[in-house]
């Protein structure tokens, strides 16, 4: 398969690269891993009639923590985060997502910052960083701005990116002492996207009670899905089983899947609760100490 | 629309041209190149048949424009033999029946190349992983397995 024409164009810097997206308007995308914009533009899904690649822009590939923050460059490819010791060490919830993205080709080019631009709710990183309660930083033509990760995701496909807008950094903020988080997926092979997938966040006081919680959901609905009442259900409570078994019920029904090849609604909603168990009693393990 | 000049080294030679930014990878291998050994399979990022190393990363060439990849170093399964010797895997994928139809093995091969040179001594399972965006309609894998078992063990 072919993809339509387009003209190529590799600015240098942050500011070229947002004054050519200014100047081309609608018709010019974001050319990051390529991963998911290559394969639209195949099947012609997807025919700009310009790319700006954002490859040869310096400073935006790194993993670090600075100011209570855990900060990540948009360019930071999966295999990276995959690798990383300190997202192993502690952020192992960002390598559960990392390590189940598609599969070792598509990992070495694919970008966080693409995963989460590209506003497709069967991708991973989203319910993640909607747990872990993030915020996304973009650069246009009138600077910098931050938006909250609830306000990002508007609809399949759609974010709150303007056209003539870059996303440049993650922001993540460090997680209290005792705090802990995972991301289970349930997928038909390895690599596919998640038929359902969960992703959660606990922190814990000094008695075992879930001061903090966040609970994403992928792929059950047109952007992730923020389990709010689950959450709710936990804050200011022991994580029990019968706790836990509850947040998995609500979070089921926060859930909005349509039935399609990956299984039916009803099959979903099942998924959905089970797998939000399961992240919770291994955010509370790992929030204990454990893995 | 344009064309865009691109130099690339493809298996240690410099290969220079001016091609339609729109030329996949794949593409500008096998036609510009006549490099047939380097396949495709799905056209859809999926089977990993179209498989090379660029700049020492094993990636999908159906999915990548050949601009990008101007500037950078491209390995592909000519490549992998030196002074007519098989690489190790090479001899593998014949010494442990790695292969049935073959059209899977190229891709097999680099992907398994890339992953040696990061992991020299893989598990099965971390074989297994490593091979996970390459399917094989003929062999059930088991050989495939066993073939990279059996480089690892030569290199
Ligand atoms: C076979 C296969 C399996 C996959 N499986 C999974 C999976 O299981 N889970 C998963 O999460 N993903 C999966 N993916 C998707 C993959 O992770 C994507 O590549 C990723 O979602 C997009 O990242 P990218 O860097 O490749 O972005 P690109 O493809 O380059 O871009 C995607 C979109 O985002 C825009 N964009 C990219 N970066 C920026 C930026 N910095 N600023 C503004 N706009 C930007 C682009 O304009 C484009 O519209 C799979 C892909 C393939 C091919
Ligand atoms: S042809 Fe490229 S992945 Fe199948
Ligand atoms: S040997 Fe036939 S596809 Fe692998």
């Amino acid at each position: 398969m072919i993809p339509g024409t387009f003209e190529y164009h590799k600015p240098s810097t942050l500011d070229e690269a947002v004054a050519l997206l200014a100047s081309l308007g609608d018709d010019a995308k974001v050319l990051s891993g390529g991963q998911s914009l290559i394969p639209m533009m195949k099947f012609r899904l997807a025919e700009p009639a310009n790319l700006v690649d954002i490859n040869g822009l310096e400073g935006l590939d790194y993993i670090r923590e600075a100011d209570g923050y855990l900060t990540i460059g948009a360019l930071t490819r999966e295999a990276e985060l995959d690798r990383s010791d300190l997202i192993k060490s502690k952020y192992p919830i960002i390598h559960d997502t990392a390590h189940v993205i598609a599969d070792p080709q598509v990992r070495n080019l694919a970008t966080i910052g693409g995963n989460l631009a590209h506003g497709d709710p069967a991708n991973d990183h989203p319910a993640t960083m909607v747990a872990l309660g993030a915020e996304v930083v973009v650069f246009g033509p009138n600077g910098s701005r931050t938006i909250g990760i609830d306000d990002f995701f508007l609809g399949p496909l759609a974010t709150a990116l303007k056209a003539n807008e870059i996303l440049t950094e993650i922001r993540i903020p460090v997680p209290p002492a005792n705090s802990g988080g995972a991301y289970i997926k349930f997928e038909r092979k390895v690599g596919d996207f998640a038929i359902a997938a969960v992703a959660a966040t606990v922190t814990l006081d000094g008695s075992g009670k879930c001061v903090k919680a966040g609970i994403g959901l992928t792929n059950v609905g047109p952007t992730p899905v923020r389990a709010k009442a689950a959450e709710e259900a936990l804050i200011g409570n022991p994580l029990t089983d019968d706790n836990i078994a509850t947040a998995g019920r609500l979070a089921s029904e926060a859930s909005q899947p349509v039935g399609d090849q990956r299984g039916s609604e009803e099959y979903k909603r099942a998924v959905v609760e089970v797998l939000t168990k399961r992240a919770l009693h291994k955010a509370k393990a790992r929030a204990e100490g454990g893995k | 629309m344009g064309t865009q000049s691109i130099s690339i080294k493809v298996n240690g030679v410099e290969q220079t041209g001016e091609v339609e930014p729109r030329l996949l990878l794949v593409h500008f291998i096998r036609e510009d190149l006549g490099l047939t050994g380097t396949h495709i399979g799905c056209d859809t990022t999926h089977c990993g048949a179209c498989t090379v190393i660029l700049d020492g990363q094993a990636v999908k060439s159906c999915t990548v424009f050949t601009v990008q990849a101007s500037g950078k170093e491209v390995l592909t399964i000519e490549g992998m033999t030196t002074n007519g010797e098989l690489h190790p895997l090479q001899a593998g994928f014949m010494e442990e029946h790695g292969l049935q139809c073959g059209f899977c093995t190229p891709g097999m091969i680099m992907v398994s190349h890339a992953l040696l040179q990061e992991n020299s001594n893989p598990t099965e399972e971390e074989i297994r992983f490593g091979i996970s965006g390459n399917l094989c309609r003929c062999t059930g894998y088991v050989n495939i397995v066993k073939a990279v078992q059996y480089a690892a063990n030569k290199i």
